[in-house]
């Protein structure tokens, strides 16, 4: 066994899955290494949730298999959309969900009321305990989903578009949050829109339309040849400060290319 | 004026039911928070019409009620739940489907055959005459499972009810706890049909948990909450029924929305706002890139 397949989580092996009839993922490889990072990019529609269903476990894949490591804890933390925030529980109530394997009773054992006190204190909403879900600030609110998924003490983190209809600020603090996190040992695996705000800054990138266009580092995948066929619209990368730039070069009258039409 | 209101504890019918209906405020109150959090009031509402057709069955063919209508409680909430979470056919389509018929069922049968055992009317809106020392046995068995569900397993159906899929991927076994509540479900309803009645289940289900609702916005206290209400109105209702001469469904269910129009009225805009939020989960559609 290789060094790379020890460290291995997860991997999904010719994978093609969707929904009734419907193949939203064909033939998809896909590999998960212990404390990576990886960020999955692709247009709307190109089956970047369906693929972290399926790394969840949550959707079985019609072909293809998906093998995890014996005893893999995995956590995942929705988009915030999905999210009903008008549910009657309090950010204490919502992390302790998480611990449902661990403890049956309702209330909170001594070193679980300190393991909340401590993941809330480091993620910097220690004093909103108490306070309902809704109450809170965009920020605030998903740093309680990170909370409960972390409390769950996962190897391997899913999240689905966490810093999508945030500000600048806001992505920041996501961002080195989860770099925090990583550092740490967790292995992290998220989807979003954003390519210069989050995905040049990861260490790995996957583009996805369906099946993979691209794998591999920012200055390997975030290519126009790449992210023309990842995304069907024409795209220019500049480097600025070593990382990559990626310009919509979108013209008033321009063609724009069906998908179709672009070259594999 | 004391003697007279303590007048009827004298009947031992009247006792009988004054326990029946108060535990079974309690378990539709405890049992509504979960079915109105997840969307499932039609379902409460379906299930204890399907059940009408096992209780028109079991009377016509001398089986013991508790069985027989049990049986297809039970067989008829796993079909629900099937249904519902498979999401085959549209889930209320079928739902509809399955209990109108069995209703129709029941009725059809009581319309040929007439009743053997239990009366028609008791089985449709509740009533206070005829709840035997079986029926406290029966709804004293229920409210002991369903407690035990709720306190054995409250943190996994907290996490079911409120994110079934993510809680799915942390490792809980969210089939078999929508399978268990539906189970209980059936069983409060089965349990808790003599004194409310089928037409009103429903009704003790949803308005305990929704006046909670507007009261609190911590799980843990609305579900204490519900089932304190419940229990209150049961006993007020049961009361009521006593005194003023009406079925005993309709003066539990009356109470309960007396008081939920009160809280209504006195929590103001938070309140109503916290109410406002209780609707079904965003459907799946709406998750999927």
């Amino acid at each position: 066994m290789s060094r790379s397949e020890r460290d291995e989580l997860l991997g999904l092996t010719a994978v093609t899955c969707g929904y009734a009839r419907e193949a939203v993922l064909v033939d998809v490889d896909l590999a998960i290494r212990e404390r990576e990072f990886v960020g999955i990019v692709g247009p709307s529609g190109a089956g970047k949730t369906t693929a972290l269903r399926v790394i969840a476990g949550s959707l079985r894949p019609a072909h293809g298999s998906v093998t995890r490591r014996p005893g893999l804890r995995m956590a995942y933390v929705p988009q915030v959309e999905t999210i009903n925030w008008s549910f009657p529980v309090t950010v204490r109530e919502c992390v302790l969900m998480s611990r449902a394997r661990e403890r049956r009773l309702p209330w909170a054992s001594r070193a679980e009321r300190t393991l909340v006190s401590d993941v809330l204190g480091r993620l910097d909403i220690g004093e909103l305990a108490d306070r309902h879900i809704r109450e809170l600030s965009g920020g605030q609110q998903q740093r309680v989903f990170i909370a409960r998924a972390l409390l769950g003490e996962p190897d391997l983190l899913l999240m689905d578009e966490p810093t999508s209809g945030v500000d600048v600020r806001l992505r920041h603090e996501v961002l080195h949050l989860l770099d925090d996190l990583n550092a740490r040992g967790l292995a992290i695996v998220l989807t979003t829109h954003d390519l210069n705000g989050i995905a040049a800054h990861l260490p790995r990138i996957v583009c996805l339309n369906h099946s993979i266009i691209g794998d591999g580092s920012p200055h390997d995948v975030l290519t126009s040849d790449v992210l023309e066929r990842t995304y069907g619209a024409s795209m220019q990368v500049l480097e600025h400060g070593g990382m990559p730039v990626v310009i919509d070069s979108y013209r008033r009258g321009g063609h724009v290319p069906h998908i179709l039409e672009i070259p594999a | 004026m004391i003697d007279e209101l303590l007048r009827p504890f004298d009947f031992e019918f009247f006792r009988n039911g004054v326990i029946v209906a108060t535990m079974a405020g309690a378990l539709c109150g405890a049992i509504g928070v979960y079915v109105v959090l997840k969307g499932m009031s039609y379902i409460g509402h379906g299930l204890s019409h399907a059940i009408f057709g096992g209780f028109a069955a079991s009377s016509l063919l001398g089986v013991n009620f508790l069985l027989g209508a049990g049986a297809w409680g039970v067989a008829s909430a796993l079909m629900i739940n099937g249904v519902t979470r498979r999401r085959v056919i549209g889930s209320d389509a079928a739902i509809g489907v399955i209990t109108t018929a069995s209703f129709a069922l029941g009725l059809a049968l009581f319309a040929l055959f007439g009743t053997a055992g239990r009366s028609f009317d008791a089985a449709l809106f509740g009533s206070i005459l005829g709840v035997g020392t079986d029926d406290v046995i029966a709804i004293f068995v229920v409210c002991v499972l369903a407690g035990t569900l709720i306190f054995l397993r409250y943190r996994a159906l907290l996490f079911t009810t409120f994110d079934p899929e993510v809680a799915d991927v942390a490792g809980v076994n969210t089939a078999r706890m929508d399978a268990l509540l539906m189970v209980v479900l059936a069983g409060s309803i089965l349990a808790t049909m003599q004194v409310l009645g089928v037409t009103l289940i429903a009704a003790a289900l949803v308005v305990p948990a929704a006046t909670a609702r507007m009261l609190t916005n911590s799980f843990a206290r609305m579900l204490q909450i519900a089932t304190a209400i419940g229990s209150v109105c049961g006993f007020v209702g049961m009361n009521l029924s006593y005194h003023l001469d009406v079925q005993s469904g309709p003066a539990i269910v009356l109470t309960a929305a007396t008081l939920f129009g009160a809280v209504f009225l006195t929590t103001g805009v938070t309140g109503r706002r916290r109410a406002a939020g209780i609707t079904a989960p965003a459907p799946l559609a709406a998750r999927i890139d």
